[in-house]
């Protein structure tokens, strides 16, 4: 065989959790990163990936191959770790692209470890240039350029940074029959949280404060969130008096999001709660008070008491669906 | 029980965020540092916690330079028996990894707890990396942990769920809300924490794997529209047909 037959291309593994009722936003975008990677530096792309989607929604995705190992799941990054670290060895990865969402942050710095490869946490944009990749700092008060000094890359891609770009579908699916050890960390339960949109993969966010005065105001809140199709979310300090649950609590020391839209109801725009909603593409203000800090970070204001404003914002909200 | 509690030193949550030196390099002047409040409130309290109920030794562990020593000592304050400086300005997160993983490596510990990020570096890199560098498994952005019978049991916050996680010791942490109260400093340990030891060790030599090249600050936001109060549906109609949001 001429040398031309044996050498391997270079590949970007992607590696995606395609579990649920479907796949995710995110991992589209992190899909479409990698295959943009490759389109540049003239490689394949491979989606790495867990668990039991069903076959056919593995083969639409737009990889040039997809390998899927069966009967594990999140829970142990040390098998996950093994599964990407083996396919990067055996594709000749030059670039290995994960989403930075819960299992991505567990995984991409132990890959990024085992491998001695750099790794971009939390990638805004494709690389420059001089191959620079963007991250936000300083809880998205600042962004940092990062270079990455090895042949080998790691990046985590935030999610709702990058279009999705129209995917042309048809890759070929493998089992991993590869060994992954034994998970030391099992799951011993779940709880659901209940219905509603899981805070961080929103697009639409409806989030209030103090000023709602108590937890039995949160009627119109979640009833406006309803008619957006938004998840809900709350400042500090209403998770801390269990006006609402904890994993509602947005921003320096809760949940970072960065939905299209941030609607903020009696918050008064502290500095650590805005560390964790800068982010947000439109971010829409309603306070009482013509003095509140979050009216300098917002691009649309309503100076106003929320128990009058809510209900008109509910009743203009229903109108628009029933337009449409 | 050995834990190790993994300290950095950030910036207040207040602080001016500004850069010098053609925008390489963070503008620490005047800036006041603390510790990072995932590391203070929820790991090291609950590594206190464990400690206080079951018996064992609580470390510090910090990889910086000299200026740390204010932050490392506020640990110190909050109840950590012992601290270690290693002594060197981490290059990056694996930097970091390294260098403790390089300290942690044959003392044994059965508890290894890190924040779930820094607030200036924000890369939830360092936990996980010391996992892997060390080959010991990870709870990630831990809830609630608590400790039984060699075994560590985790709650984490996934999808909107609630996971409850199990895993034999030796094992690596990050911690996130709700795993502990803040616990304030009082007098004695303040008192106390000057003369309990801090040792200070050399680097183990790395090399950087990555770097950062420049920094920039967010364009300024576009003045804000308002809507008056009466008008409020208003706000609904302009999200959907100007800002395309909705
Ligand atoms: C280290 C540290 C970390 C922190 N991390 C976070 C964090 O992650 N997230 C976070 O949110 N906070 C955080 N905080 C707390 C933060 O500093 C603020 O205290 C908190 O965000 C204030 O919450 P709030 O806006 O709901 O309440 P308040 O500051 O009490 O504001 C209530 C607002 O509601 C308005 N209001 C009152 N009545 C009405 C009405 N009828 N209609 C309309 N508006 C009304 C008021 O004008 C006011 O602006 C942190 C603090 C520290 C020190
Ligand atoms: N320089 C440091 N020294 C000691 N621990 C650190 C340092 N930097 C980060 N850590 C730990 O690693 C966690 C995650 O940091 P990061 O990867 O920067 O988000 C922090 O919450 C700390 O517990």
């Amino acid at each position: 065989m001429g040398s031309i037959n044996t050498r391997i291309n270079m590949s970007v593994i992607v590696f995606a959790d395609t579990r649920g009722e479907k796949v995710a936003k995110s991992t589209l975008e992190t899909l479409t990163y990698g295959r943009k990677i490759a389109a540049k530096e003239g490689g394949t792309v491979t989606l790495v990936t867990f668990g039991d989607a069903p076959q056919d929604r593995l083969g639409a995705l737009d990889a040039n191959k997809v390998v899927v190992a069966r009967n594990i799941g999140d829970a142990d990054s040390q098998q996950l770790t093994r599964l990407v670290a083996d396919l990067a060895g055996k594709e000749n990865a030059k670039w290995i692209i994960f989403t930075h969402d819960d299992t991505g942050k567990a995984v991409a710095p132990r890959v990024a470890a085992k491998l001695q490869a750099g790794e971009v946490a939390g990638a805004i944009t494709l690389p420059n240039e001089q191959g620079h990749i963007k991250r936000n700092v300083f809880s998205g008060k600042a962004q940092a350029w990062v270079e990455l000094k090895t042949p080998l890359k790691v990046v985590s891609v935030l999610p709702n940074s990058i279009p999705v770009e129209a995917a042309s579908p048809g890759a070929s699916v493998e089992e991993y029959s590869g060994d992954l050890g034994v998970a030391k960390v099992t799951v011993k339960e779940t709880r659901k949280a209940g219905e509603g949109i899981p805070l961080p993969e929103a697009e639409v966010v409806v989030s209030a404060g103090r000023g709602m005065k108590g937890p039995e105001n949160w009627g119109m809140v979640e009833e406006l969130a309803k008619e957006l199709h938004a998840a809900t979310a709350c400042s500090r300090p209403v998770a801390d008096m269990d006006w609402r649950p904890h994993h509602e609590h947005v921003g320096q020391t809760g949940v970072a999001i960065r939905p299209n839209l941030y609607i903020a109801i009696g918050i008064s725009g502290a500095i650590q709660h805005l560390a964790g909603v800068n982010g947000s593409k439109v971010i829409a203000v309603i306070n009482s008070d013509p003095e509140a800090p979050f009216f300098k970070s917002a691009d649309y204001g309503i100076v106003g008491d929320a128990f009058e404003v809510l209900p008109k914002l509910i009743e203009a909200a229903k109108k628009l669906n029933a337009e449409r | 029980m050995k834990i190790l509690v993994l300290i950095s030193h950030v910036p207040d949550t207040t602080a001016r965020i500004a850069f010098t030196n053609d925008n390489t390099a963070y503008d620490a002047s005047g800036v006041q540092f603390i510790v990072n409040p995932y590391d203070e409130w929820y790991a090291l309290v609950r590594g206190l916690e464990l400690k206080e109920a079951q018996g064992g030794t609580v470390t510090t562990i910090t990889v910086g330079g000299a200026v740390t020593e204010p932050t490392i000592r506020k640990a110190l304050a909050i109840g950590a028996d012992d601290a270690v400086r290693v002594d060197t300005e981490p290059k990056d997160g694996h930097d970091v990894a390294a260098q403790v993983a390089a300290f942690a490596k044959d003392k044994g510990y059965d508890l290894i707890l890190a924040g779930k990020e820094t607030i200036d570096h924000n890369g939830s890199q360092v936990g996980p990396m010391v996992a892997e560098l060390l080959d010991l498994p990870f709870l990630s952005l831990a809830t609630k942990l608590d400790v039984a019978d060699g075994k560590a049991t985790a709650e984490r916050d996934v999808r909107g769920d609630v996971e409850v996680v199990e895993c034999p010791l030796p094992v690596v942490v990050s911690c996130a809300k709700g795993m502990a109260e803040q616990r304030i400093p009082n007098m004695r340990g303040i008192m106390a924490a000057r003369t309990k030891p801090l040792q200070v060790i050399p680097a183990a030599a790395t090399e950087a794997l990555s770097t950062t090249v420049k920094f920039e600050l967010p364009p300024p936001k576009q003045a804000v529209k308002m809507i008056p109060a009466e008008e409020a549906g208003k706000l609904i109609e302009l999200l959907h047909s100007e800002a395309k949001v909705i």
